[in-house]
């Protein structure tokens, strides 16, 4: 029997916002930047604390003590505040604090245009953990994901110790669109594990996952020492001793490692087709498009939507692998994703589809797809 | 006193510095205000003093150049608990960096101690003049010597609204006065004077720290003391669901379009551009169809144009962009301008006009109605809307007068004249 419609006019920043409250987020803290204004407007209004902040470093300071005491703290910005964020959350990133934070994205450079969308900040994301580790990046593409995949990306987070980074665009949180609530699954709020044993806390000693136990600053069990310079595990700080950049490495271990259980991707492989269209965020909504076009037109073609971009789950590149002609689809000059996934230069059976200031269309894409190589 | 606090063990700082004294003496007060070794937060900058974390047997939390206090706001406000401690140690040169996050703790009134260990220039990096190095001390940077007055902290941090704030010169015991910050409610700070005896004293051979203070017009005082209402967090219990209180929207009508019809709708600021927009979106999903819809308008929202793209389908719609739009619906001068290449570049479709609107050449089908005489600027979009639903028969005119009427401003406006065709 067909389940019943619950039909609302809404948007994916409302959807977003209701499915951090549901994951167990519980700070909302921020400062307000288009096009990320829906998501700090509906977080004043659902997360239990709401705190204004007077810049962007202090978000993400006051984040970070927020989530060294337990807590589960989430922000949203675009690129001109990310950029202000970037030491800090280089400084997440060695504590090991879980933390949320959406990126909106905009046209740059600089302030760019704040109106208009566009994917062009997945390359520093790629890059801007200093030392060459990986941060999480996911991007979803639609509501039902926006709802689903947000609570994964939280309890990644929490999980593993880590900031995590949801990346958007203005496209995809401000269009205000018909959903059927009905479909949206019920989300669990988070239950966090905390250290119990009586034996001393060592803060930074990992465990099979390379996640050391939390507890929060402040418990009266056990000291807790949390640093961002290079430390051992004791959270002591040291130069460069082989047990304190074996810690410093382990950050990008864990995450690759552990990011198997959280690889997300709509893989749509039409058997016999020698072509694979990838793509990701708003442009995988005109990917997808293209995809049924073509194929009402009889051209076989696959489809792969990445929703976890970073760091690259193998299973990308297992998938890759079986097509001799790979199309990439995404809204920045240079191609951003295809060089992360193959690297700069051109490569026989690699392409990109991309443009800078609009939307890219279905036709660009079929256009690419169809053209002999 | 013996060490509670403190490791027993040799600080790491150098000889004759000021930020051992600063060490003794926090263990000092914390003995004499009875906290537990874990109800204390130690936040350090970056800076020599930083190193000292290894020191303590408390809780601990260093972060980056300039921001402890920003971070230990953030802990403090986590906490919003008032037995826990929580300090913030940073340099002069942290605090220069960090400035604006001493003034937004002390104007929050975080619950929380920081302590300025001021020995006037950046030590850890050699030397280097900060903004509370005065005019007339040297640093390791000569000909950048400070021609301008310090920094007074004390003095910004007490307008800012600080709990308590004090001035001292570092000495081998000021526990008393740090014993009376950590037990003030809301944010203290103690700037702590010292020399720094690698850069500071070279560089000024002879001279007095007590006269360099003077010198500078820095009074050793206490500046504040109001023991005022700290920041307290408020959780919010059962904030309601951002989806459950959405009004649902029921398909009671029927719609006969096989494909997606595409369209823009521009008009003027406050001339109900997307609001109108809405109430069509609303509309369309009550006759069973799926909706995109997104707003355009300059940054200053309240003048210029304002146009809406919207997309309905029997479909579900993926790509939501409208390159290639079906109609245009131009109820005004300022959403000609904006629109003008989008009509330009339009094949076939039809464009819904303002009788008052010359438009461009264009190949497309033109309706012109005069919507802006017939109803008023501000209804006009409205009134185009009903129109266009009139015209094509995209969904029963039924649906958009229910959405009409479940607005709350459709007691002002007399539907009579929005279905007059």
């Amino acid at each position: 029997m067909e389940q019943e419609k619950k039909i609302i006019f809404t948007d994916n920043s409302r959807i977003t916002v209701e499915a951090l409250v549901q994951s167990g987020a519980d700070i909302f803290i921020g400062y307000p930047i288009t096009p990320a204004n829906l998501l700090y407007s509906y977080a004043s209004v659902r997360f239990p604390v709401f705190m204004a902040a007077p810049d962007e470093i202090t978000t993400l300071q006051w984040m970070s003590g927020f989530s060294a005491v337990g807590k589960i703290p989430v922000t949203a910005t675009s690129f001109p505040g990310f950029a202000l964020m970037i030491e800090s959350i280089n400084m997440a990133y060695m504590m090991e604090l879980p933390m949320i934070i959406i990126l909106v994205q905009r046209l740059g450079p600089a302030t760019g245009t704040a109106t208009t969308g566009a994917q062009g900040d997945l390359a520093l994301l790629n890059g801007m953990i200093s030392g060459g580790m990986t941060l999480p990046v996911f991007n979803f593409y639609n509501s039902f994901d926006y709802w689903a995949l947000t609570a994964k990306a939280v309890e990644f987070s929490v999980m593993h110790r880590t900031p995590v980074v949801i990346l958007t665009s203005k496209e995809e949180m401000m269009t205000k669109l018909s959903l059927d609530v009905a479909r949206l699954k019920n989300i669990s709020k988070i239950e966090r594990n905390y250290y119990e044993k009586s034996e001393t806390y060592v803060p930074y000693r990992a465990e099979k996952n390379l996640v050391p136990p939390f507890l929060p600053l402040g418990n009266k069990m056990h000291q807790v020492r949390i640093t961002s310079s290079t430390h051992n595990q004791r959270g002591i700080i040291q130069n460069s001793t082989a047990e304190a950049l074996n810690n410093s490495k382990r950050l990008h271990y864990k995450n690759v490692r552990n990011i198997a259980d959280f690889s997300f991707y709509d893989f749509d492989d039409e058997p016999g087709s020698t072509t694979l269209l990838v793509s990701y965020g708003v442009t995988a909504l005109a990917a997808k498009e293209a995809v049924i076009n073509l194929r009402a037109s009889g051209e076989k073609v696959s489809l792969l939507i990445a929703q976890t971009l970073l760091p690259v789950p193998q299973i990308y590149y297992d998938i890759c692998s079986r097509y001799s002609k790979i199309v990439i689809a995404e809204e920045n000059l240079t191609g951003q994703y295809r060089q992360i996934l193959f690297g700069g230069g051109s490569r026989t059976g690699i392409s990109g589809v991309n443009d800078f200031g609009s939307m890219i269309n279905p036709n660009s894409i079929i256009k690419e797809v169809l053209r002999h190589v | 006193m013996s060490k509670i606090f403190l490791e027993n063990m040799e600080l790491p700082f150098c000889k004759g510095c000021g930020h051992s004294l600063i060490a003794n003496n926090i263990d000092l007060a914390l003995q004499k205000n009875n906290y537990s070794l874990l109800d204390v937060i130690i936040v350090t900058d970056i800076g020599c003093h930083g190193i000292v974390d290894k020191c303590f047997r408390t809780h601990t939390f260093h972060g980056l150049h300039g921001r402890s206090v920003a971070l230990a706001s953030g802990v403090s406000a986590g906490l919003s608990n008032p037995e826990k401690k929580i300090i913030a140690l940073i340099g002069d040169g942290g605090a220069t960096i960090g400035m604006q996050h001493i003034i937004d703790a002390a104007h929050n009134n975080f619950d929380m101690t920081v302590i300025v260990h001021n020995n006037m220039l950046y030590g850890m990096t050699g030397g280097q003049p900060s903004e509370f190095t005065p005019p007339g001390f040297n640093t390791t940077i000569n000909d950048q010597s400070p021609k301008h007055k310090v920094y007074d902290v004390c003095q910004i941090a007490s307008s800012a609204g600080a709990s308590f704030v004090s001035r001292v010169i570092a000495s081998n015991d000021f526990s008393d006065l740090l014993a009376t910050a950590f037990s003030r409610k809301g944010f203290s700070l103690v700037e702590v004077m010292e020399i720094c005896p690698s850069y500071g004293v070279k560089a000024n051979p002879g001279m007095k720290l007590k006269n360099v203070v003077a010198d500078a017009g820095l009074e050793l005082k206490t500046f504040t003391d109001n023991n005022s209402e700290s920041f307290e967090t408020v959780y919010k219990k059962d904030t309601a669901s951002l989806i459950d209180n959405q009004k649902e929207i029921q398909a009671v009508y029927k719609s006969s379009i096989t494909r997606p019809v595409k369209m823009v709708i521009s008009g003027s600021a406050g001339e109900g551009v997307q609001t109108s927009a809405e109430l069509f979106a609303r509309a369309a999903i009550a006759s069973g169809l799926n909706v995109t819809k997104k707003g355009n308008y300059p940054v200053t929202v309240g003048v210029g144009f304002s146009s809406s793209d919207i997309i309905i389908s029997p479909d579900e719609i993926f790509y939501t962009g409208t390159s290639d739009v079906d109609v245009i619906i131009v109820t005004s001068q300022e959403g000609l301008d904006y629109s003008s290449s989008s009509i330009k570049n339009l094949k076939g479709g039809t464009i819904i006009c303002d009788s008052s609107l010359s438009l461009p050449e264009t190949s497309s089908k033109i309706i012109k109605h005069d919507f802006r005489n017939k109803i008023s600027g501000k209804g006009a979009s409205l009134y185009s809307l009903f129109y266009y639903v009139n015209y094509s028969k995209i969904f029963p005119i039924e649906a958009l007068i229910e959405s009409f009427k479940g607005e709350k401003y459709s007691s002002k406006i007399d539907i009579s004249k929005l279905l007059e065709f």
